[in-house]
């Protein structure tokens, strides 16, 4: 009987003083819209999590997570890696003398020779890495301690750069590129493989530094001011860093390409690590034929140029060779872990079973009518 | 739109009031520039301009912003900067234009109901301004001239206080250019009146004239602003108060804002995480200072200089910025952002809409929404709260005989009856004649019909034409009048029969002068304003020359009131032997024929206003098409009122003749001519400030003693037998809540007497009346009078009736002028007029003729026994505060079902304070002794006091005067202690400052949440008290709404706001709370223990900008909608079970700390599966970062999932909106942020991790692993402690009938150990059984 069709107004009711009561023609209804929204009435699906419910998803993940944690096992048991270290922190290690003697002034490097065995061949393309210990690289103060405008190739940044660098932002009077501490501390210790054949003779082995960095980072992030020819010239008025031997854009005297701040290993080192030991990439050794191994088990000699200090804060420093997976390096945790927590899932999956069939009778989830 | 003649302004103001002299005066006394406020209104807070400043200002005043700014602020120091200061900036930028936001919002709702600004701003104090009718009043101002002959001016008020009756208003007495045209080069004299102030019925001052004569300004005086002129031609005034110095603005405080339970809860929640932080932060200090020492001289170590512990103490500092987000300080937005989803919601919900009065609940304060889901104590009014406020005259005793009114009582009852039917009726004759005609029929068949079409019709007017919606209910309008009272008038009316047959049932002359004067105290003691629906409101001439023979009637009645008990025959067989005839034909048919000759009806016909003529020709037409009674055959050829003539022709024709001897013929006589009375007179419309005025003067009107106009001076009353007759009114002592009466001082139309009639409660006048020591025949009688009254009085409020006694005095023309002396001088004083006008109204009504009495119905709201049965059920203590008798509470307390038959009545009426102490003690052992009994009854569910409402308890009935005692210090205690046992109490007679003292006392005492519920503005200090105050807007204003949180129309809608809205909200909010809290321990504690692995240095593995996003945007979102989204419990479950309303109660506490643990434990495994994943690799910081964040979102996400207990599709695409803007902001910022986040340089980063594998792996095993535990808790409770909750929520789909009897055990077993459960709060539930 009333056909007035009724138009829902949003705003709040009739608070004294509307001045609306002048009888503006039609009267609308502040009846409000009857629409599942507004009345709270939305078809929901209503989760109502009870053993009955819930065991399916921890058998799935039970079985689910068991043949993964099994393929991630057995995929990082077939990594291959070596490990050497090689600080010299022992009166028995090779380093011994030169991780003693070591000066940041010394002009005469410090070379010394560690011998190891490779029990097992390397199959694949081997991973050659440097691995610190104790070694914050993560530290707040670090870790801000650099210029990434100066780093992109940026001229004003190069000239005069962040004073996040400092203390390492000029030296003599001159800007430092590239500034920073995590420029300063860069990794400097040269690692050459020999490779010990049966007969006694010493054979190199090639070390491959170029992809050794993230292409974005080679590409992208790091560029050199002025691009790339002429680095001397673009680094014109520019400081090395203290503990550096050399300028930045004579860091890689083999590969002009290599030079400057696109330099791999630099650009390696100013990755910083996440945690405090950590390696990074030093070097790929590729596999030359299908049919020799990379490396063959057998005696090598790593000869290290001893050039950066740990033993002061009690690092440690390490040689790393290892075939890679497509899930990285070798680490069994993840498989461990998989098939740990997909057995927890499945022994629940079955209590969870047992409490349903003593307790929870009555429907799973419920969906809301209306 | 008006006329304003403004020459010059001078204003004057003095300290303690204000001196207004006319613009156009040129006085030099106070010719010193004085500002008052202008006209001009703003009631938004911000303009645009204002906005910002303001806005920020405003803002910084919380301690939340402050927090922030100081977190950006520490940034700023290099020492322990964390991020670039502009990433620092962005939380506090965020919360502050959120909140901006917020506040527009708000401010642009509140700017819909603002008061439109007019060209009145230019109005000022001292103006004078001239308005027509129907214009609204600019600024308040004093009335100086009318174009009413008589000064007067009507306004009605709907604005200003919703009340839709018009008030009458007079011009400045004594204005010597009253009458002629107002000029304004006339008016010299000076206005003093007090200080703007918010008291709308009240204003203070004097005009003061040239020659030095003062007048007293009185609120009658004052033309208050927004409210429009009626009836009035035109009206002059001189501004007085402006702007918002107005009385209308100064009342106008727009929403409140108070502190919730919840929120003051949520500070110690606040407080447990500072805690945390400041230990967090510690651990990182020392831990670095410890880290540091043992450093030696590093490649790595950038500053070398500063000592450990100096690093240290900057290391805290900075953690604090970092870990900034465990302080959940968003949470404060969030809240208030929700809790305007909340309130649309409310706002928005069907069943809380009144069709009939087209409103829908009103949020006025928008943060207290969860406090309705832990109400404890409700507090309700009685009158217009639990009723529906709409009286109806039930019955009446006069001269101590009760007249039961059987036929009206009947009546109701159909009414009652039939109200739901809503029987399908022809609807096009009813809004033909809009809703106005009445017809009083007395078969039975009409009265069922009558009924039906009521309540259909009330609907029906009510649509079309809410003006008159508050007092023109037609159940209010038509009382069938009683038989035995019928008669008696009649005896009077022809009074050659008293001669006749003295003695049976013969009613004495004393006896009629008693009703008549009763009845003439019905129509005139009161406030009501007449209006016709042809002509509104207009004021019905008051001139009409009686008719010739009233002289004689007169002179009956001065004999009859001179000497009452001289003689009991007082008419002399000569005195009527002399025409009998023509002296009865007169009398009994005057009234009509006086109506039809004389003046007819004054308000249309003579007029010559076609319209209306026409309209109520119409009306008649369709009623008599409509009626099926054979009476009204052939009536539509005539003029309306010659419907009326012929049936006085008729009766003029039968009396003669007829022999008369017929009493039940007479009766039959004098109801048809009632009927033809009220059909002909173009039904007057009574429009009164209280609903009981109304319903008297109606009831009078079924007597035809009908009330046909008032002015200043006279008022026009119909009187049976007699016609119409001007009763000089002298003056009206109006009603007030201290004095509980109102009085009229009126010259007696008959005697000349001067007469005080006044009505009022009956504790009141029983008091005030006395018996006169004149002589003992009449001491008895009246002794006997007071008696039997007292005695009707009593049997009424046990009825349930609202009781009202009607007195009268006669004063001497001496005594009245000494009086009017001292009244006058009450009016004209500024300082102490209400005490003064107290004390004169006092002198006035002492010595009072006690009358009679009236029984007044209000019938209890629709489903007011049912809600309050519910909430009883819901654990809620219900207390009925009310002004009214006792018996009459606990009448009505018995309707609503809040007394069982089986509970006992605890009764507190004490003389003195110590008798009062004494009983309490008495009680409190009685309900011991009580209780040990119940206790001993091995029955199950005897033992919750706030079980299903069968079981018996102890209801305690108080009355004001022994609260009074119960409610000082020393007795405070016991009282507390009694009532708390109780199962509900009952105040009866309690001022509003009463109800407020016990409002506060509980609320103080036991510390409960208590809600207050009321509709007048004697409640208004009892919402204000309360926790949550809820303000009916119903029949007396809008003072009670406009101090109220939430304005309802109907107190049945109470049951879904708290038991559905209540619980919904506060379970979300604590939720949402929790979660907040959940997700920020949880992401804070992962960059905790990173610290653990870079020297406690207060590095972070992720990108700035992520870190300081991820809580403000990628998780902020889901916690919001599911906050203002889901539901718990479905709504009628909800509504069906009010137990469950408990459940939702104080689950914060407990569930924190499993909360915090949970939040714990999921960032440890966030945190260390990754970390052994990547434990001495290669893994650069960002990229280790990288799958904890992804992780970390997934599981807050999916935390979220498991915790909601709905999700519709907006859960669904908040979710993964959230989800996507995370993995899209991540993607974009690693592709194109190559210098832009120095020095966390995400470039090439995430797109290089999300190309792995491996970033998968770790991140399914991180999340599944977190939440496991939660999951398995969730589900291990669920299954073996199915809450009431999750049990109701099954309800729904399983079988419902075999749960509900399930619950109903369940609550029973529940009830014994009475422990809070919550679904979503499992570490309440003792882990008993399993």
């Amino acid at each position: 009987m009333m056909a007035s069709s009724y138009n829902a107004k949003e705003e709040d009711g009739n608070h004294p003083g509307a001045a609306n009561h002048a009888g503006a023609g039609v009267v609308k209804s502040k009846k409000p819209d009857n629409t599942a929204f507004k009345q709270q009435r939305l078809p929901a699906w209503q989760p109502i999590l009870t053993a009955g419910t819930v065991l399916p998803a921890f058998f799935v993940i039970g079985l689910i997570f068991i043949p993964i944690g099994i393929g991630l096992y057995v995929t990082s048991n077939n990594i291959k890696e070596f490990e050497i270290d090689y600080t010299g922190a022992d009166i028995n290690n090779p380093c011994y003398n030169c991780a003693k003697n070591f000066s940041w002034n010394s002009t005469t490097q410090c070379v010394c020779s560690v011998p190891f065995t490779l029990e097992q061949p390397f199959e694949s393309n081997v991973f050659m890495y440097y691995g610190l210990s104790n070694f914050y690289q993560n530290h707040r103060r670090y870790v801000k301690s650099r210029d990434d405008s100066q780093l992109n190739g940026d001229r004003s940044a190069l000239k005069s750069p962040s004073k996040e660098c400092e203390p390492y932002r000029t030296s003599e009077g001159q800007p430092i590129a590239p500034c920073g501490a995590i420029a300063n501390s860069l990794f400097n210790d040269t690692l050459e493989l020999y490779h010990i054949d049966s007969n006694g003779s010493r054979n190199e082995i090639p070390l491959v530094k170029k992809g050794i960095a993230w292409w974005t980072d080679k590409h992208v992030k790091f560029r050199n001011p002025g691009g790339n020819d002429n680095l001397t010239v673009a680094f014109q008025g520019t400081s090395k860093p203290v503990n550096w031997r050399k300028p930045v854009f004579d860091l890689d005297p083999e590969d002009p390409d290599n030079n400057g701040f696109i330099n791999e290993d630099f650009i390696v080192w100013m990755r910083t690590a996440a945690l405090p030991t950590f390696r990074k990439l030093y070097r790929i050794i590729q596999k030359k034929s299908s049919t020799t191994p990379t490396l063959p088990s057998g005696k090598y000699v790593l000869n290290i140029t001893y050039n950066y200090p740990v033993l002061s804060f009690d690092g440690r420093k390490r040689m790393i060779l290892s075939t890679i997976s497509w899930m990285g390096g070798k680490n069994p945790f993840l498989g461990i872990a998989y098939i740990t927590v997909g057995s927890i899932c499945f022994f629940l999956g079955v209590v969870l079973l047992i409490i349903h069939h003593k307790y929870d009778t009555r429907n799973n989830s419920a969906d809301i009518p209306n | 739109m008006y006329n304003s003649e403004r020459l010059k302004s001078s204003k004057g103001l003095l300290r303690k009031r204000r001196t207004i002299v006319p613009s156009s005066a040129e006085d030099e006394q106070l010719s010193l520039p004085l500002k008052y406020k202008s006209n001009k209104i703003r009631t938004t807070k911000y303009s645009l301009f204002s906005f910002l400043p303001k806005n920020l200002f405003e803002q910084l005043h919380r301690f939340a912003n402050v927090y922030f700014i100081f977190l950006a602020a520490l940034n700023f120091v290099p020492v322990v900067e964390v991020f670039q200061p502009e990433i620092a900036l962005v939380p506090i930028i965020l919360v502050l234009s959120v909140t901006a936001v917020k506040d527009i919002w708000e401010d642009y709702r509140s700017k819909q109901k603002a008061y439109i600004e007019q060209c009145w701003k230019d109005v000022r104090v001292g103006d004078f301004v001239r308005l027509s009718c129907n214009e609204i009043i600019p600024a308040d101002m004093l009335l100086l001239y009318s174009s009413d002959p008589h000064g007067l001016c009507y306004i009605e008020t709907a604005n200003l206080d919703g009340e839709t009756n018009l008030k009458q208003r007079q011009v400045v007495s004594d204005l010597p250019l009253q009458g002629l045209q107002f000029t304004l080069e006339s008016f010299h004299s000076r206005v003093e009146c007090e200080n703007p102030n918010n008291d709308l019925s009240r204003f203070r001052g004097y005009m003061e004239h040239p020659s030095g004569v003062r007048v007293g300004l009185h609120n009658n005086n004052l033309l208050l602003r927004s409210c429009t002129i009626r009836n009035t031609e035109t009206v002059v005034g001189i501004v007085v108060y402006a702007g918002h110095e107005t009385k209308a603005m100064m009342n106008n405080s727009g929403p409140r804002y108070k502190r919730s339970q919840l929120e003051k809860h949520l500070n110690t929640v606040v407080l447990w995480c500072v805690l945390l932080l400041i230990i967090m932060c510690l651990t990182t200090a020392i831990g670095h200072g410890l880290w540091l020492k043992n450093i030696k001289d590093s490649v790595f170590k950038v500053d070398k200089e500063t000592s450990p512990a100096l690093a240290a103490f900057y290391v805290f500092w900075t953690m604090i910025i970092v870990l900034q987000v465990l302080i959940p300080i968003s949470l404060y937005v969030s809240i208030e952002v929700v809790k305007l989803g909340q309130i649309y919601f409310i706002h928005n919900d069907l069943a809380l809409y009144n069709k009939q009065l087209d409103s829908r609940i009103q949020c006025r304060a928008l943060n207290i929404t969860e406090d309705l889901g832990q109400i404890q104590y409700l507090f309700s009014d009685k009158t217009g709260t639990l009723t529906e406020n709409k009286m109806v005259f039930r019955r009446c005793s006069i001269f101590g005989v009760e007249y039961p009114h059987e036929e009206n009582a009947r009546r109701l009852e159909v009414y009652e009856a039939e109200r739901s039917e809503a029987a399908a009726r022809s609807v096009t004759l009813r809004s033909g004649c809009s809703g106005r005609s009445v017809s009083c029929r007395h078969s039975s068949v009409s009265l069922h019909t009558l009924a039906a079409e009521s309540e259909e019709e009330e609907q029906l007017s009510n649509r079309t034409q809410p003006r008159t919606r508050a007092f023109c209910s037609r159940v209010a309008k038509e009382v069938l009048p009683d038989p035995e009272l019928v008669r008696k008038l009649n005896w009077f009316r022809s009074p050659v029969l008293p001669l006749r047959d003295g003695s049976s049932g013969t009613p004495s002359n004393l006896e009629l002068t008693y009703i008549t004067d009763f009845f003439l105290a019905l129509a005139i003691c009161n406030s009501v304003v007449v209006s016709s629906p042809s002509q509104p409101r207009h004021v019905v001439p008051e001139a009409r020359t009686p008719l010739k023979s009233l002289d004689e009637i007169k002179l009956i009645f001065q004999r009859l009131s001179f000497s009452p008990f001289s003689a009991l025959s007082i008419l002399s067989p000569l005195q009527t032997k002399g025409s009998p005839h023509s002296f009865t034909s007169r009398m009994f048919s005057g009234g009509k024929t006086g109506s039809f000759t004389l003046s007819p009806p004054t308000n249309c016909t003579t007029d010559g206003s076609e319209t209306g003529l026409e309209s109520n020709l119409e009306i008649s037409y369709l009623r008599c098409e409509h009626d099926s009674s054979s009476r009204v055959k052939g009536r539509d050829t005539g003029q309306m009122d010659g419907r009326g003539t012929e049936d006085d022709i008729k009766d003029i024709k039968t009396n003669p003749e007829g022999t008369r001897q017929d009493v039940e013929q007479d009766v039959e006589d004098l109801i048809r001519e009632e009927d033809c009375k009220s059909d002909t007179d173009d039904e007057l419309l009574y429009e009164a400030e209280s609903p009981d005025e109304a319903a008297l003067v109606y009831a009078a009107q079924a007597y035809c003693c009908t009330l046909r106009g008032r002015s200043a001076e006279s008022l026009l009353v119909d009187l049976p037998g007699i016609g119409s007759l001007a009763v000089p009114l002298l003056h009206i002592l109006s009603f007030d809540s201290n004095r509980k009466k109102m009085s009229v001082v009126v010259r007696h139309p008959l005697t000349g007497q001067v007469v005080v009639y006044t009505k009022g409660a009956d504790s009141v006048i029983m008091d005030l009346t006395e018996t006169p020591k004149v002589a003992e025949e009449a001491q008895e009688i009246c002794s006997h009078i007071r008696e039997q009254t007292q005695h009707h009085l009593d049997s009424y409020a046990r009825e349930g009736l609202r009781t009202l006694c009607i007195a009268k005095k006669v004063l001497g023309e001496e005594e009245y002028k000494v009086w009017l002396k001292g009244q006058l001088l009450a009016e004209s004083s500024i300082e102490n007029r209400e005490e003064l006008l107290a004390e004169s109204a006092h002198r006035l009504e002492t010595n009072l003729t006690l009358l009679g009495s009236t029984g007044i119905v209000d019938r209890l709201q629709k489903e007011v026994p049912e809600t309050i049965e519910a909430l009883q059920r819901a654990g809620i203590k219900v207390w009925i505060l009310t002004g009214d008798k006792q018996e009459t509470a606990i009448n009505i307390a018995n309707a609503c079902k809040l007394l069982c038959p089986e509970d006992q009545l605890l009764t507190i009426n004490c003389g003195s304070k110590d008798a009062c102490a004494a009983l309490l003690k008495e009680l409190q052992l009685k309900v011991q002794h009580g209780e040990d009994r119940l206790t001993e009854v091995p029955a199950a569910g005897n033992h919750g006091k706030s079980s299903s409402g069968s079981v018996a308890g102890f209801i305690l009935v108080i009355d004001g005067r022994t609260l009074d005692w119960a409610l000082q210090d020393e007795l405070k205690k016991d009282f507390l202690q009694l009532s708390c046992r109780c199962k509900a109490v009952i105040c009866c007679r309690s001022t509003p400052l009463q109800k407020s003292q016990v409002v506060r006392l509980i609320r103080d005492q036991l510390g409960v949440m208590t809600l207050a519920v009321g509709d007048g503005a004697n409640d208004v200090s009892m919402i204000q008290v309360a926790d949550v105050g809820i303000g009916i807007s119903g029949q007396e204003g809008m003072q009670a709404v406009m101090s109220s949180d939430f304005a309802i129309s109907r107190f049945k809608h109470l049951r879904k706001l708290l038991l559905v809205h209540g619980h919904w909200c506060y379970s979300r909010l604590a939720n949402m709370i929790l979660y907040f809290i959940y997700k920020n321990v949880m992401f804070v504690n992962l960059l905790f223990w990173y610290q653990f692995f870079c020297g406690f240095s207060g590095s972070v593995m992720t990108n700035a900008w992520v870190l300081i996003l991820f809580n403000l945007l990628f998780t902020s979102v889901p916690p919001l909608v599911c906050a203002v989204l889901d539901r718990h419990t479905a709504a009628h479950t909800l509504m069906e079970l009010p137990e469950l309303y408990n459940t939702a109660k104080a689950s914060v506490p407990y569930m924190f700390w499993i909360t915090v643990l949970d939040a714990f434990y999921q960032s440890l495994v966030c945190f260390f599966v990754p970390y052994f994943a990547f434990a001495g690799s290669s893994v650069s910081e960002l990229s280790f970062g990288s799958p904890i964040n992804a992780s970390a979102l997934f599981i807050i996400l999916l935390h979220q999932v498991i915790e909601s207990p709905t999700l519709t599709w907006i859960h669904a695409l908040v979710l993964l909106l959230s989800a996507a803007s995370y993995f899209g902001f991540v993607l974009l910022f690693s592709l194109f942020c190559v210098t832009c986040s120095p020095p966390t340089n995400p470039v090439g980063v995430e797109t290089l991790h999300m190309s792995q594998p491996l970033f998968y792996i770790v991140c399914a095993l991180t999340t599944v692993t977190a939440l496991i535990p939660r999951l398995l808790f969730r589900a291990l409770f669920n299954t073996l402690h199915p809450s009431a909750v999750l049990k109701s929520a099954q309800t729904d789909n399983v079988d419902s009938e075999k749960y509900r009897h399930k619950m109903q055990r369940w609550n029973l077993s529940k009830t014994i150990n009475r422990l809070p459960v919550c679904a979503d709060n499992p570490g309440l539930e003792p882990s008993t059984d399993s």
